[in-house]
């Protein structure tokens, strides 16, 4: 992968395209083993009547309906499974979504505490951006918006160009120390 | 209408059956406008004739384009020519009549040539990816304003072909030589036992605490790997800091679950937590179905991940990998059920988060450190100090850079670029 990007020449072009599909390939067939510890662990649960029992019916009851629809009459639109995964599983994912509202609020209000220099520094920030998104800012000072541009584009920006390159330098060794075999902790090496 | 005009008794006369242009001469002789007739006459050849000029003028087609060249397109696998041009003087200016150009292209200089593709007007190059290599082309481009066209005279003869080396990029080969120099250099100055000092982390600080309080309260420690698979860095490094503490968890007897997103992850997870339990001599306390799958859908995971928290009640929670939208709604379940929380992640837009609602975060490049840090190896210590001896090269490098510009001096930022 690190040669098709120096060398464009043929066979190496192709090669983070055919490795991505293979992967993808690999990536599908494993499916197959969380598919297994699924049934494994929720039909456990069943079995010896845990806690929370009745949920590991309705997970086991969704997946095997999906695949079976999914897989008798396909996924496209008009299907029993798109019908499912249109009215069921998009509202689900959209509601946990919708939860981040909160969770930014209750989480703002613990964080944006005038306790430091900086941390009132960051509150000052905060309400100025906040501020410059919705058009009261405008109403209260025509200067809003511009200096909530001004502060996402130029202090922030430099943030978070800085972590980038860090992370950048921190991409490289870690994928040295893997090539190179230093690093086996991941594969169940150890040392 | 010009009977308004007319006395009463000439109104009269010119009501009924008069002609229009009766009563125009009327008009004239009433009005005594015959001296004007031949300024009529004049006008009426004028505007005779500007129409004829216009008409001639309509017919006329916009003027060609210049300076046709072309190429073998650069650092690429072949099978593709640029063409480039100077754009017609009559589009964006002149008569301002350029609609298009048609890019037409011919294996023979006096052969026949089609039109391949059109370029809108402004446009000013046009890159053929559909040529085989080591045959020759030639290209006519076209202006047109839709109704009349005029033509370049035909290009030389041009071949495409693959490079073996994309010289765009020198400067990034160089980069990643350096920086891998500099590494390597460090790692075998720390195996030759020199001493590497490495500033404390207070977040990889934190961890023997994290684990020791689950010890102590009897409650579990969650360890969440990130939502993406192994092919991403941030996972793997994720799943390298997770055998460093499942060694501390099973040194202080303390439960360890590993909810995951990815099937390929659980394997992994489960391989590297059963060496580690194995490594501190407690291989009876791995339990395999404390590291498993949930879902791979993102927001799916992230409720199977709270139901845990709430249910489960762990003491100590660690968010190690890539985490998008669902950072938040983890981290602040976990601070809610009271758990010390550790997070580190390489995505810049949920660190913010994970510094608001967690005690302590690993950010960017610590996070990348953390398994070397943890392990203490001196190999391992060694890359640290060799990242670190880059980061200030390309500090000094981005400092005389930023002077540079802003004198306007632009060569060191030509020569920082890299090619597509």
């Amino acid at each position: 992968m690190i040669i098709q990007y120096f060398i464009p020449h043929e066979p190496f072009a192709g090669m983070q395209q055919l490795f991505n599909q293979w992967y993808l390939i690999i990536a599908a067939f494993a499916m197959i083993l969380g598919i297994g510890n699924l049934l494994k662990i929720h039909s456990g649960r069943i079995s010896r009547k845990t806690s929370g029992w009745g949920y590991s019916i309705v997970l086991l009851t969704g997946l095997t309906v999906m695949l079976i629809s999914g897989l008798g009459w396909g996924i496209e639109r008009g299907t029993f499974f798109f019908y499912l995964f249109w009215n069921l599983h998009i509202p689900m994912a959209s509601t946990m979504f919708a939860l981040l509202a909160f969770f930014v609020a209750s989480a703002s209000y613990r964080a944006f505490r005038a306790r430091t220099i900086e941390a009132t520094l960051l509150l000052i920030a905060a309400i100025v951006v906040m501020l410059s998104r919705v058009p009261l800012g405008g109403y209260i000072w025509s200067k809003i918006p511009f200096a909530g541009d001004w502060i996402m584009s130029y202090p922030n920006m430099a943030g978070q160009r800085a972590i980038m390159i860090g992370i950048a330098l921190g991409t490289v060794s870690t994928s040295l120390r893997i090539i190179l075999g230093i690093e086996r902790t991941y594969l169940g090496g150890g040392k | 209408m010009f009977s308004n005009f007319l006395p009463v008794e000439e109104k009269k006369r010119s009501l009924g059956c008069l002609f229009p242009l009766t009563r125009f001469f009327i008009f004239l002789k009433v009005y005594k406008v015959k001296r004007f007739i031949p300024l009529f006459l004049f006008l009426l050849v004028i505007a005779y004739g500007a129409n004829q000029l216009q008409a001639q003028i309509e017919i006329l087609p916009p003027a060609p384009v210049t300076e046709v060249t072309v190429m073998d397109k650069p650092n690429d696998n072949g099978e593709s020519i640029i063409v480039r041009w100077k754009k017609s003087l009559d589009d964006g200016a002149g008569s301002f009549s350029v609609k298009e150009y048609e890019i037409l292209r011919s294996v023979e200089k006096d052969g026949v040539y089609n039109i391949i593709t059109t370029s809108p007007a402004g446009s000013e190059e046009y890159i053929d990816g559909n040529t085989i290599d080591g045959k020759d082309y030639y290209y006519i481009v076209r202006t047109t304003d839709g109704v009349n066209f005029i033509d370049s005279e035909p290009t030389e003869a041009v071949r495409s072909s693959a490079q073996w080396f994309h010289r765009g990029r020198i400067n990034m080969l160089v980069a990643a030589v350096l920086l891998s120099t500099f590494v390597l250099w460090f790692i075998r100055r720390a195996q030759r036992g020199e001493e590497l000092y490495i500033r404390p982390i207070a977040g990889l600080k934190a961890v023997d605490e994290a684990v020791g309080r689950a010890t102590e309260m009897g409650k579990p420690i969650l360890f969440i790997p990130g939502i993406q698979d192994m092919d991403n860095i941030q996972t793997i490094a994720g799943i390298i800091i997770l055998g460093r503490v499942a060694r501390k968890a099973a040194e202080y007897e303390a439960s360890l679950l590993v909810p995951t997103a990815r099937s390929i992850v659980m394997t992994t997870a489960r391989e590297t937590v059963k060496e580690a339990f194995t490594d501190a001599g407690r291989p009876d306390l791995f339990d395999p179905d404390k590291i498993r799958y949930l879902t791979d859908a993102q927001f799916g995971y992230a409720a199977g991940v709270d139901g845990i928290m709430i249910r489960e009640r762990p003491a100590a929670v660690f968010f190690m990998g890539a985490f998008y939208a669902e950072s938040l709604i983890l981290a602040e379940t976990g601070h809610s059920v009271g758990a010390i929380q550790i997070a580190g992640t390489a995505m810049p837009a949920q660190l913010p988060f994970f510094v608001t609602a967690c005690d302590y975060t690993l950010i960017g490049e610590e996070f990348f450190a953390a398994s070397a840090y943890l392990s203490k190896e001196s190999r391992l210590l060694g890359s640290l100090k060799g990242q670190d001896l880059g980061k200030a090269i390309f500090i000094g490098i981005l400092i005389l850079g930023s002077v540079l510009a802003t004198l306007g001096i632009g060569w060191l930022t030509t020569l920082l670029t890299v090619g597509q």
